[in-house]
């Protein structure tokens, strides 16, 4: 990767998990590639993910129990690994939405300061 | 929590079934082939579409690279790697491995041995439940000197027990024990066996429960109920072959059928005596009196209670004890409180260990010096190896491995070699320790507890891990870093081996010799200390010429005293007339053999007592006419007994030379002169005084000794006769030992009495021997590892004078060529050696004139800069390396000159 990826990727590290647990939450049992797309989508085309990215991150979701991976059949008869956020994934993505909701007001009180 | 719970994930990961590489590039395909698709939707073609595809979606060498990373615990992966090519290194240098293998596989394997030993004697709390609330109780009598120190305190008598059981608070059970031999009859032959009496408490106290039926009750004792037993496991498997329908038969023991009530477990011992079996000891309170202070007692403490309280507990009991009982007939009551009892009771440990602490602990640090030996050996090998490796070293720094990263291959190296010498080592522990327990000394106690456990192994897995790391830093320091050119370039032509390297070489074989100077001196120390045992005068002349046997005559067998004494007269003629038997004596006990002495007050006539004051204790024996001439003590003035003097009951007595130069100042003095061992009984008239005998062991002061004739009035009971039952006949014969005096001494003893049992019998070198058992043991213990010692330390210094050669024989060759003399080339390489030898024994002479006082607990007759022993050993050692230097230096003036400049 290279230096600018690597930055992004870190800041990306951060929300990333956030972003996935939320996606499976509202969207169900997705594929990484469908994750991908769905975030690219959001963002507008603005943010591209990156395997490197995506991959480790849902490995790291599924080793610490808040996703499940599982192969199955895409539409397109595509055989693809599936991951659907656990009862423990919905409790840790309420945390980080409330930290995230914290976080944002802080910011947002902070920046808007009047001089 | 969660870094945790993924930790353990990784971990699993790495171990087994994870993700397989197949399993992740599948996925990772599949998304690219989906982003593909997606291009093409979007308009590309097929190859622009797998193009920009792979350009957004990134590498997939990159993504399986982070999730490997991701996947398991690289550090450990990478471990594992080092670790495989560590192993496959060690093999690539056969011999070197092999002879690093043995050399640490015998010093770690000794030092878990021992280890071993420390630990299951030392350490490891005894085999009770609970035991750390046990304690023995004994007292001090600083008023009455000789009492308390003749067995290391007072023992306690049965109304003391019967006293502290009642008014007691700090214990949850007391109880009395001795050891007893006993009379089985009634079953195949008349056996005499190991048993044990004990008070009510004493199995509560150590409360081990039977593996069948109950313990002995106090319940027992009551009027009318019928006697009981209990048997000992070994005996039990024995005499009854493991039969469970034994508990509830009778079996006649001593004079008294008792019923089998239960059987102990296996390895169960009651303190120090393994018994056979137990019983109760007769207790009638209306009998009691205050004296009698021959049993040994347990208690257990209430959870919670210190030592001090109980002591402070027994100091309340003694004067309330003083005031519940009456004397022995004709004894001065107040004579016990001038004794000035005092409580002294101490962990039961302390009792079952005894002082062998000393000889473990001694054991421990030479043990541990020959590992410094070893390990140094395993690092001038290393340092040789490590010399040979510059180029493969080299060649690895130049493809991108760090200093760091080779440092740590090569102490990975280094502690694989330690770990698998170490679990060589484990096994030869486990064999040696097997050979020890068939072969070792009887009175090493607990002895069937040793075993290798888990600390004992955790021991092995540190020190074969701490050896590691030790001799492979000593190489990995000296590696500078890569001199990659140099190395590479095959440098070794030009240069000889370098300074610094063959500085660390010397200086671990002068660290070598002084460490095996250090064991050498202690291994001598204790020859001599043998050797100065060996030449004491015991008191007994001849011992493996006296065959020695116990016989007992019990109550049931013969009641009538005098037909008991006539028993003993008859077997003594019996056995005199076996051909070859030149002298035959009985006696209550031979020196050394381990069983409880009789000791008492004895007052003589010219010397009465003061008001208050207590005569000091004196051995008693009782001897028949003949031992002393049996045993070969030399009588020194005045005249043995006879039989005549047994059986008109004289009142006569000897005594040993000691007491009578201590009475009367000289022996002759002594003879006619009186004394008695109560004021109720008559005055009985010195007629012989006899050399003094060593009776606690070769390295204790003889005793002052009483004798009493065999045959007597009772020296207690004015009126009564006194017959010893329980007797240890003598027999002096050229051909003790063989199994052919035993069958003719047992013919002549049933010929008197067929129900007579022998036990016992041995000749007194055997005796010797045993008492003798624990030094003997040190001494080969520590010739052992001293020769270890000697053995590496020469090994190491020829290797370092052969590698020496080997290194420099292009020089040596240059300097034949220009006309050198062959023998000054040897001279060279052995002075070199000589000087490594001195700078060794030098400094190990100061370490052992520091170290050797450790050992003086241990030593006797000697001291521990003793001059023959320092001044001998540099001199053996100094001689030995320059013999094993020799060797290769001869080599050295045989190389040939031609081949040596030819070669690289």
């Amino acid at each position: 990767m290279s230096n600018r990826d690597t930055a992004k990727a870190d800041i990306l590290q951060g929300t990333l998990d956030l972003m996935i647990l939320h996606t499976l939450d509202t969207l169900g049992p997705l594929h990484g590639y469908a994750i991908a797309a769905r975030l690219e989508q959001v963002s507008g085309g603005a943010h591209r993910l990156n395997m490197g990215t995506l991959y480790p991150g849902l490995m790291r979701l599924e080793q610490r129990g808040f996703v499940r991976g599982k192969w199955g059949v895409t539409d397109s008869n595509r055989k693809a690994r599936f991951y659907v956020i656990t009862a423990a994934g919905r409790r840790q993505l309420a945390t980080e939405k409330a930290e995230w909701d914290r976080t944002a007001a802080i910011m947002q009180t902070l920046l808007n300061e009047p001089r | 929590m969660a870094t945790f719970r993924e930790w353990c994930i990784r971990l699993w990961q790495t171990l087994r079934g994870r993700r397989a590489d197949g399993d992740l590039e599948e996925e990772l395909r599949s998304h690219l082939a989906m982003a593909a698709e997606d291009e093409q939707r979007r308009g590309h073609s097929p190859a622009a579409a797998v193009r920009a595809s792979r350009i957004d979606a990134g590498g997939v060498t990159q993504t399986l690279d982070a999730l490997r990373d991701q996947r398991g615990l690289p550090w450990l992966e990478s471990l594992a790697k080092d670790s495989r090519y560590a192993l496959r290194a060690l093999r690539r240098s056969p011999t070197f491995t092999v002879v690093a293998l043995l050399t640490l596989a015998i010093g770690i394997g000794a030092n878990t041995a021992v280890f071993s030993v420390v630990n299951s004697v030392l350490l490891k709390p005894l085999p009770y439940p609970d035991a750390d609330r046990l304690v023995a109780v004994w007292h001090t009598a600083p008023g009455a000197p000789g009492v308390a120190t003749v067995s290391g305190g007072l023992r306690l008598s049965q109304s003391m027990y019967v006293t502290y059981a009642e008014e007691n608070r700090t214990f949850e059970a007391i109880g009395l024990w001795a050891a007893a031999a006993m009379t089985v009859t009634g079953l195949a032959e008349p056996e005499q066996v190991r048993g044990v009496v004990v008070s009510d408490g004493t199995l509560q106290a150590l409360n081990v429960p039977p593996i069948a039926g109950r313990w002995l009750l106090a319940a027992d004792q009551k009027p009318g109920a019928p006697a009981t037993v209990m048997l000992g496991y070994g005996y039990w498997q024995r005499r009854f072959g493991g039969d469970r329908s034994v508990i509830g038969r009778t079996i006649t023991v001593g004079s008294r059928p008792r019923t089998v009530v239960g059987i102990m477990p296996q390895g169960f011992r009651i303190v120090t005596a393994e018994p056979e079996l137990i019983v109760l000891g007769p207790l009638v309170r209306s009998q009691l009196t205050l004296s009698g202070f021959g049993y040994e007692a347990v208690a257990r403490l209430k959870p919670g209670v210190t030592i001090a309280e109980a002591d402070a507990d027994i100091a309340r009991m003694v004067p309330i004890w003083m005031r519940s009982w009456p004397t022995l007939s004709g004894a001065d009551p107040r004579v016990y409180e001038g004794w000035r009892i005092t409580p002294a009771i101490r962990p039961l440990k302390l009792d079952v260990i005894g002082n062998v602490g000393d000889v473990l602990w001694v054991l421990m640090g030479t043990i541990g010096i020959v590992l410094l030996i070893a390990c140094a050996n395993v690092a001038n090998l290393m340092l040789v190896r490590a010399e040979g490796r510059q180029q493969e070293l080299a060649v690895r720094a130049a493809l991108g491995a760090s200093a760091g990263r080779i440092v740590r291959a090569l102490l990975l190296e280094s502690v694989w070699l330690g770990l698998l010498g170490g679990a060589l080592g484990v096994g030869l522990a486990y064999g040696a320790l097997r050979v020890l327990v068939t072969m070792g000394p009887a009175n090493l106690p607990r002895m069937n507890e040793i075993a290798i456990d888990a600390r004992a192994l955790g021991f092995a897995a540190a020190v074969s891990l701490l050896s590691g790391v030790l001799f492979g830093l000593i190489p990995a320091l000296k590696y500078r870093g890569p001199r990659i050119a140099a190395a590479l370039h095959g440098g070794g032509r030009t240069a000889s081996a370098s300074r610094d390297r063959h500085r660390a070489r010397g200086a671990l074989v002068i660290a070598q010799v002084s460490l095996a100077l250090v064991l050498l001196v202690s291994a001598g120390l204790m020859i001599r200390t043998f050797q100065a045992l060996r030449a004491v005068d015991p008191g007994v002349t001849h011992p493996e010429q006296l065959q020695t046997m116990r016989i007992s005559i019990p109550v049931a067998l013969i009641a009538d005293a005098e037909r008991a004494e006539r028993t003993q007269n008859a077997i003594v003629d019996a056995l005199a007339a076996i051909p070859g038997v030149t002298s035959v004596g009985f006696t209550t006990m031979m020196p050394v053999e381990g069983l409880a002495p009789d000791w008492d007050a004895v007052t003589a006539e010219d010397q009465p007592l003061t008001a208050g004051e207590t005569p000091p204790m004196r051995l008693l024996k009782y001897v028949s006419p003949g031992l002393f001439q049996t045993a070969g003590t030399r009588m020194i003035a005045g005249r043995d007994y006879t039989w005549t003097d047994l059986y008109a009951r004289r009142p006569v007595v000897i005594v040993s030379e000691n007491l009578a130069r201590e009475l009367w100042a000289t022996p002759a003095a002594a003879l006619g002169k009186r004394l008695r061992s109560l004021p109720t009984v008559p005055w009985r008239e010195v007629i012989g005084v006899v050399q003094d005998v060593r009776d606690n062991g070769v390295h204790a002061p003889a005793p002052a000794t009483v004798y009493w004739p065999a045959m007597t009035e009772s020296l207690y009971s004015p009126g009564q006769t006194n017959v010893v039952r329980n007797v240890t006949f003598a027999v002096r014969s050229h051909a003790a030992g063989t199994e052919g005096l035993l069958n003719q001494m047992r013919q002549a003893v049933w010929s008197v009495n067929a129900n007579l049992p022998l036990a016992s019998v041995r000749t007194m070198q055997e005796i010797y021997d045993q008492s003798l058992a624990r030094t003997s043991f040190t001494l080969v213990m520590l010739a052992i590892a001293g020769a270890m010692a000697l053995v590496l330390g020469i090994v190491g210094i020829y290797g370092v004078i052969a590698y020496s050669v080997s290194q420099r024989t292009r020089e040596i060759g240059i300097r034949l060529a220009l006309g050198a003399q062959p023998g000054a080339l040897k001279t060279m390489f052995v002075r070199h050696a000589l000087a490594l030898a001195g700078a060794g024994v030098a400094i190990g002479l100061v370490a052992a004139t520091g170290l050797s006082r450790l050992m003086s607990s241990l030593l006797y007759g000697v001291s521990p800069l003793d001059p023959v022993t320092f001044g001998a050993v540099p001199v053996l050692l100094v001689a030995a390396i320059m013999v094993a230097s020799y060797l290769p230096a001869r080599r050295a003036a045989a190389v040939d000159p031609v081949n040596a400049l030819k070669a690289e």
